[in-house]
């Protein structure tokens, strides 16, 4: 890198220095000064043409870091002002990604809001047309089935993930390594059309049941949890199993009764996180679960409803008038919304409150 | 591991095993050839399910011109909104994830990197409300303006969409779920650029960016770009956002980004399509997800051979 | 309780790679000894072969015969869990289980092993083990506190009384002492002092002082070059290793020459 081959100031004409000689820079307040004066640019330029909030920002964030850059390279050189010119652009970066996340947010608890009543959580849509009607049959349909998901997954995952830590040699676990790889990127829609493929054969083409969708949901669900679980086991130190062989215990007793309990913490924030994932899946549901506007608690008895499937069909297809189900389509993505949220949440909370406390 | 005593011992012996280990090793080896069974059922099943289409008469596939020429458009949709996803998230995830391990004050890091993880816990759903309610609206002066003063490059040609529902929309869209993996796994390669060679850097007098131009990106390639590529094979199978947010006719194939138009992906197709779909019908829709679910395999398979690649560079350093 | 060890033409094996060679030693009850030696001359991996340890590890396994009171610990039909029930072992830094609390720590041989036992005599058992670690006037008040709490030194002393309490025939100490500091050290020497009445013992060390105050016979490990096995080069009682030993590398090690 030609710039660093020569650190001293460049074609600076002043007579050598005998000593490291300060090179004139910019005070701490140039920063803000230049996008204060940016901010007073913009709105002279927003009362040319439109102002308001994002042209206002948008022109602010421009002109000041154009002239942020304009002034140091005048008066620090074109190194540092080309470095102040890229850490304007990372923090444009960074403030452009939340955009999304602020209006998202903002946008769905707007929206959502208006139908969050007693009745969207007690009734269901059975002889609903305009107002009024509930997601409570799509509510308990998305617990029952994530629930038979992660009856189905986290046994499989948590002992995938103990073969791999603890067992697993050679081939066999290179193989599976790869293949969980694989399965993480499988897209949700595929998972659902296997679980579709698998069930017609049984049941003949153009079924519909609960179960099927668990079993779409858990194609999805197994390769993170077998992840997040091997990196939680990994984490627990090897010393403690030599210990436990060390006093004549079994490995498979040293696995449930040391590794397992010493990562009890992250393999419940695994579990936590891994239902976060699935439980807003509407992809795979809507080709094996389908939708219903009564209330059916049995996943093995045909259509159920679930709520991002519900969210789906009274957005695309909110009925006449169109706004109720508007409403509650978006209702019901602000509740997908608190349920994942939460889920997040708590599976910080389990990491900081049950991890093992070690003095070391 | 009582097990494989080599042949080449004299005393080599058969290991001894109780029945618990036995059976707790074979249950947990047994979970992990299970994972292989469901793989190879997802890929046998699909097939099976495909097969009829490929052997019906053609003009029994919707469509009216055989499977592949069902699939070929809605593969080109997929492959275009899941590039454009790409184009705009790589640059954007990079600065962030520049922004958190590099610039932003390390107590403030954890939780700006929690701020953009959030992003990746969003439902899909969700996004799709989001891009259809917020943004397509906000986007259709700018749409309007690109088809009058762009209107010569054939990206942007038009007729502009009155609705914002168009191929860009769904490509800022995936832009916006996918920055957050690519952002991730570019975090974690910076985090690991060894500080020796940050400080090297920094003590032959470089600036914070000739220090991240010298150090951080060489060290980093490989991550973003496998990074990215984890994030295209996201993008190639995202499917309610796109359903939601685009306006698709079958069978087209353009590249103009902002008219109502758009070729379909094959996802979002299938969303759409499957409910109301029978018979043959069916069969076709499972092979285009057959489609699907080779080339993100492909996709992912490369991303993770990029990543795995560098994880094994960075063991030597 | 206290049995002999004794072991006859040993290779010990990581997959293809020979770690030590040609061991042949017996290894007296109710003493200490010591096994002295410079780095990776295999002195550790020895210890670990004796209580079936080593094979834990992918690959790694053993020729030869090692025998406690005439029982071949290498037999066809043994199974190493048995044998690391009768030989406990010590390890280099303290490894309480962190997630149980002081009194589980020291009974966790029984309760890990699903053997039944009172709730009185297993008061006992932890009451005397903890005796034995010389960690009961330090540890009574809080048994149900967490380990971890402990300082290096304790917990090293929670690991002894953990090992005891199973009460096996032979206490293998791999450096025991050699993340403590000098006021913990002494207190884990006295300790195995007070232990060599009721077990034998065998301690891995670096500390040529530690392993001349503490042993009743010395083993002096070398290693010819990289690559090359360990081998055991002087097996003595301690004062005539310390004082007059056989072979030139033994004098040239002790007398601070090379190591």
């Amino acid at each position: 890198m030609s710039q660093t081959s020569a650190p001293q100031a460049p074609a600076a004409p002043s007579p050598p220095p005998t000593s490291v000689q300060p090179r004139p820079r910019l005070p701490r307040w140039a920063t803000a000064a230049a996008f204060a004066g940016a901010a007073v640019v913009a709105v002279l330029l927003g009362v040319l043409t439109a102002l308001n909030l994002v042209t206002f920002v948008l022109y602010t964030a421009v002109v000041g870091t154009l002239a942020l850059w304009a002034v140091s390279r005048r008066v620090e050189g074109r190194r540092k002002a080309k470095d102040r010119l890229v850490t304007s652009l990372v923090l444009g970066a960074f403030a452009v990604t939340l955009v999304p996340l602020l209006s998202l947010v903002y946008e769905v608890v707007r929206r959502g809001v208006a139908r969050l009543d007693g009745e969207f959580f007690n009734s269901s849509m059975v002889g609903i047309i305009g107002p009024g009607g509930g997601a409570y049959h799509a509510i308990l349909g998305t617990l029952i089935i994530t629930g038979l998901t992660v009856v189905m997954s986290v046994p499989i995952g948590l002992l995938t993930a103990v073969y791999l830590v603890e067992y697993g040699t050679g081939r066999l676990k290179r193989a599976i390594t790869f293949l969980v790889d694989v399965m993480t990127g499988i897209p949700s829609i595929v998972a659902g059309l296997f679980a579709y493929a698998l069930f017609a054969i049984f049941f003949g083409p153009g079924v519909r049941l609960g179960i099927a969708g668990a079993v779409a949901l858990s194609v999805l669900m197994i390769p993170v949890m077998v992840r997040s679980a091997e990196e939680v086991l990994k984490l627990v130190p090897n010393e403690l199993r030599e210990a436990a062989y060390a006093l004549g215990v079994p490995k498979w007793r040293t696995i449930v009764k040391v590794v397992i309990p010493t990562a009890i913490a992250g393999l419940g924030t695994s579990v936590t996180l891994a239902i976060a994932r699935v439980i807003g899946e509407t992809a795979p549901l809507l080709v094996t679960v389908g939708i219903t506007n009564a209330t059916n608690l049995d996943p093995f008895d045909g259509r159920m409803a679930t709520l991002p499937v519900f969210a789906y069909y009274q957005l695309t297809q909110p009925g006449v008038p169109p706004e109720f189900g508007i409403d509650r389509a978006w209702t019901a993505a602000l509740v997908l919304i608190m349920l994942v949220m939460g889920l997040n949440l708590l599976a910080r909370l389990i990491s900081h409150f049950f991890a093992p406390k070690t003095g070391r | 591991m009582t097990s494989t005593t080599p042949s080449t011992g004299s005393t080599s012996r058969a290991p001894v095993r109780r029945l618990g280990d036995r059976l707790f090793a074979g249950t947990s080896r047994g979970a992990g050839i299970l994972i292989v069974l469901i793989l190879a059922g997802v890929a046998g099943f699909l097939i099976v399910q495909a097969a009829p289409a490929f052997t019906a008469p053609r003009a029994d596939v919707p469509g009216g011109h055989g499977v592949v020429a069902y699939i070929a458009p809605l593969l080109f949709g997929t492959a275009l909104a899941a590039v454009l996803a790409l184009l705009i998230a790589t640059p954007l995830a990079v600065g962030v994830a520049l922004f958190i391990t590099q610039f932003a004050p390390r107590r403030l890091a954890q939780g700006l990197g929690y701020l953009v993880d959030l992003l990746a816990a969003i439902p899909s759903i969700v996004y799709g409300f989001w891009g259809i309610a917020w943004l397509a609206p906000r986007l259709t002066p700018f749409y309007a303006w690109l088809a009058d003063h762009l209107g010569f490059i054939p990206l942007f040609a038009g007729p502009a969409s009155v609705t914002g529902k168009t191929m860009f929309t769904v490509g800022l869209v995936l832009g916006v779920m996918i920055l957050p993996i690519v952002s991730a796994i570019s975090r974690e390669v910076f985090l690991q650029v060894p500080s020796l060679h940050r400080e090297a850097a920094l003590a032959l007098g470089a600036t914070r960016w000739e220090m991240i131009r010298m150090a951080v990106l060489p060290y980093g390639r490989s991550g973003i770009i496998g990074g990215a590529m984890l994030g295209l094979g996201r993008a190639l199978g995202e499917t309610l956002a796109v359903a939601i947010v685009l306006s698709a006719s079958g069978g087209i194939v353009t590249f103009n980004l902002i008219s109502p138009d758009n070729p379909s992906t094959i996802a979002s197709n299938i969303a759409l399509q499957f409910p109301e779909s029978t018979g043959i019908g069916v069969n076709t829709l499972v092979a285009s997800g057959l489609a699907l679910f080779v080339l993100t395999l492909a996709v992912n398979v490369l991303a993770r051979a990029i990543v795995n690649r560098r994880s094994q560079f960075s063991g030597a350093n | 309780m206290a049995k002999r060890i004794d072991v006859s033409d040993l290779n010990i094996y990581y997959g293809d790679f020979l770690a030590v060679a040609d061991v042949n030693v017996s290894i007296e009850p109710r003493s200490v000894t010591a096994l002295i030696g410079p780095s990776g001359c295999g002195k550790s991996t020895f210890l670990r072969s004796l209580n079936r340890m080593h094979e834990v590890l992918p690959g790694a396994h053993v020729e030869g015969k090692v025998a406690m009171d005439g029982q071949d610990l290498y037999g066809p039909d043994v199974d190493p869990v048995d044998v690391r029930r009768q030989i406990g072992m010590v390890f280099q830094r303290p490894n309480p289980f962190p997630t149980m609390s002081i009194y589980d720590n020291v009974a966790a041989g029984i309760r890990l092993n699903a053997r039944k036992m009172k709730r009185t005599e297993l008061d006992d058992l932890v009451e005397r083990s903890l005796l034995g670690a010389n960690l009961w006037k330090e540890v009574k008040d809080r048994l149900n506190r967490p380990a971890s709490g402990l300082s290096g030194g304790q917990q090293q002393r929670l690991c002894i009384a953990r090992a005891i309490a199973v009460e096996p025939d032979v206490l293998l100490m791999d450096e025991p002492a050699s993340a403590l500091d000098p006021i913990s050290t002494l207190a884990i020497e006295d300790l195995m002092t007070e232990l060599k009445e009721r077990f034998t013992i065998v301690i891995v060390t670096h500390n040529m002082q530690q392993a001349a105050r503490v042993s009743e016979q010395t083993g002096f490990f070398n290693i010819a070059g990289p690559g090359q096995p360990g081998r055991l080069i002087e097996f003595n009682p301690t004062e005539k290793i310390f004082s007059n030993p056989d072979e030139k590398a033994t004098e040239d090690y002790i007398s601070g020459r090379f190591g």
